[in-house]
């Protein structure tokens, strides 16, 4: 772990017996107890993640208005019309319309705050500096950890250290003092299940864990579950189902383009690679990003070429994440296919360690997301 | 018994080795969800890929300790692949081969080494 970067939460992972891995620049922990067991656990009572890698990340300008009009420059969504005290799922486009990062953005009233990708974080700060500084000022977050406390006791447990959470519906933000320290909180996560996200000062951080990990219902969770988590939630890790060879459209993720920036709309256009981003809307991709199932017990992952028949033919897809579901019970696995043969219940194969395996198509998500809406 | 730097066990009964995979490596694994064995019947050479074990995180292949015919399987680990995890160095036992030459044992290590080679 030597040149790796640590987090506020570093030492209390090693206490805790986790087992460390280098992720994105940063020693992280990979699982505590062991990752079924902590997806599970995570679904059925609260899970507490250190997300402290991924990049917090402030806007100001003169005001609420004049910092989501400049945001707009960067990503197809609707900025301007987001209230304030609530969160968007965003994307940054490149000059192609392909797909840079995902991110959560805020109107935090008088900035926008947003946590993108550790693993490309430096690319979308330097990004916002290019096409928004001096106009607009760009403040990396560094002296704050990121927590996740996700599952359907979340609300339970941080409400007995703060009961005004239980106002907060799915995407709400709010400033919330935690055990001292100033907190700001939103009612997201990455798993599928109800929860939070919380950013904390990194001082008060352990000690936020610990009061946290010590309620009954709260167990440590590694990056393992987390990517198994949402695997089984259908979403999308950067990187690996979504990158710049993908636009939104084909990426399943039409849905997070509001109306008024498609063509047509009010503010149609104007963010990077508008014209490729919005005729694929308009006109319909050719590939889809779509869930399948594997219909034997072997795990297929990232990398497995998809096959339209058992024997001969190209490749028509590839798996761009895949694993085991814990909750499912089985392999799950996401990955693009043609169009015409992304309908559920179309069987495709998988060639896995030489042998043409049949895999479902199925629709996204294999486990009902939990959210409170 | 012995040991291979693949942290596979090997528990001979005359010319029948039992083969299983150490509790480290089944630590290091992870859960288990997924084992292939071998046929009964299949001629092996050491060194052929001849399991697969996928566990939650990654996949991973056991070789052949020694050249040989396999005898026998244990289908109770296809079915439940958690039992790998549970009792790997007894219940979850992968496969028995009938060595054609049983030298590459003497390389193997002794259970003193094989702390050592584990750390």
């Amino acid at each position: 772990m030597g040149d790796l970067e640590r987090t506020p939460l570093s030492a209390l992972h090693e206490e805790l017996g986790a087992r460390m891995v280098g992720f994105a620049g940063y020693a992280m922990p990979v699982q505590f107890e062991g990752i079924m067991a902590e997806h599970g656990w995570t679904r059925e009572k609260a899970g507490l993640f250190d997300v402290s890698h991924m990049g917090q990340v402030i806007l100001r300008g003169r005001d609420w208005d004049h910092v989501a009009g400049a945001f707009e420059r960067l990503v197809p969504q609707d900025v301007l019309g987001l209230a304030e005290g609530r969160q968007r799922y965003g994307l940054f486009t490149d000059e192609n319309g392909g797909i840079l990062d995902d991110l959560m953005f805020a109107n935090r009233g008088d900035h926008l705050f947003a946590v993108a990708n550790a693993a490309v974080k430096a690319r979308d700060i330097a990004r916002m500096r290019a096409a928004l500084e001096p106009e607009i000022a760009v403040e990396e977050i560094t002296d704050r950890a990121l927590l996740a406390l996700q599952g359907p006791r979340a609300e339970a447990v941080l409400a007995e250290l703060a009961p005004g959470v239980r106002e907060m519906r799915f995407m709400d933000v709010a400033t919330v003092e935690l055990e001292g320290a100033e907190c700001w909180v939103s009612r997201s996560g990455y798993t599928g299940e109800d929860g939070f996200e919380i950013s904390v000062p990194e001082a008060a951080a352990e000690a936020l864990a610990r009061r946290l990990l010590a309620h009954e219902d709260v167990a440590p969770i590694g990056l393992g579950a987390r990517d198994s988590l949402r695997l089984e939630a259908g979403l999308c890790l950067y990187g690996h189902d979504m990158d710049t060879t993908t636009l939104p459209a084909e990426a399943g993720l039409a849905w997070a383009i509001q109306k008024l920036r498609r063509r047509g709309g009010a503010r149609e256009g104007g963010f990077p690679g508008a014209g490729a981003v919005l005729d694929q809307i308009e006109a319909g991709p050719a590939r889809r990003r779509v869930g399948l199932r594997p219909q034997g017990r072997a795990p297929m992952r990232e990398g497995v070429a998809l096959y339209a028949e058992a024997e001969g033919g190209d490749p028509v897809g590839r798996i761009t994440s895949g694993g085991f579901g814990p909750t499912v019970g089985g392999p799950v696995a996401m990955g693009y296919v043609p169009v015409d043969m992304a309908a559920p219940g179309t069987t495709l194969y998988g060639e896995l360690r030489g042998k043409r395996l049949p895999v479902t198509v199925e629709t996204l998500p294999f486990v009902a997301a939990n959210f409170k809406r | 018994m012995k040991y291979t730097e693949e942290h596979e066990w090997l528990d001979a009964d005359g010319d029948v080795i039992t083969v299983g995979i150490t509790v480290h490596a089944a630590e290091q694994l992870g859960d288990v969800v997924f084992v292939e064995l071998p046929e009964v019947g299949q001629t092996v050479s050491k060194d052929d890929e001849i399991v697969v074990i996928e566990s939650v995180k990654a996949a991973s292949d056991i070789m052949a300790p020694l050249d040989g015919e396999i005898v026998e399987i244990n289908d109770a680990i296809v079915d439940d692949p958690a039992k790998v995890n549970d009792d790997p160095e007894g219940e979850a036992w992968f496969f028995k081969i009938k060595a054609s030459d049983l030298a590459p044992m003497d390389d193997y290590m002794d259970v003193a080494t094989y702390k050592a080679f584990i750390g």
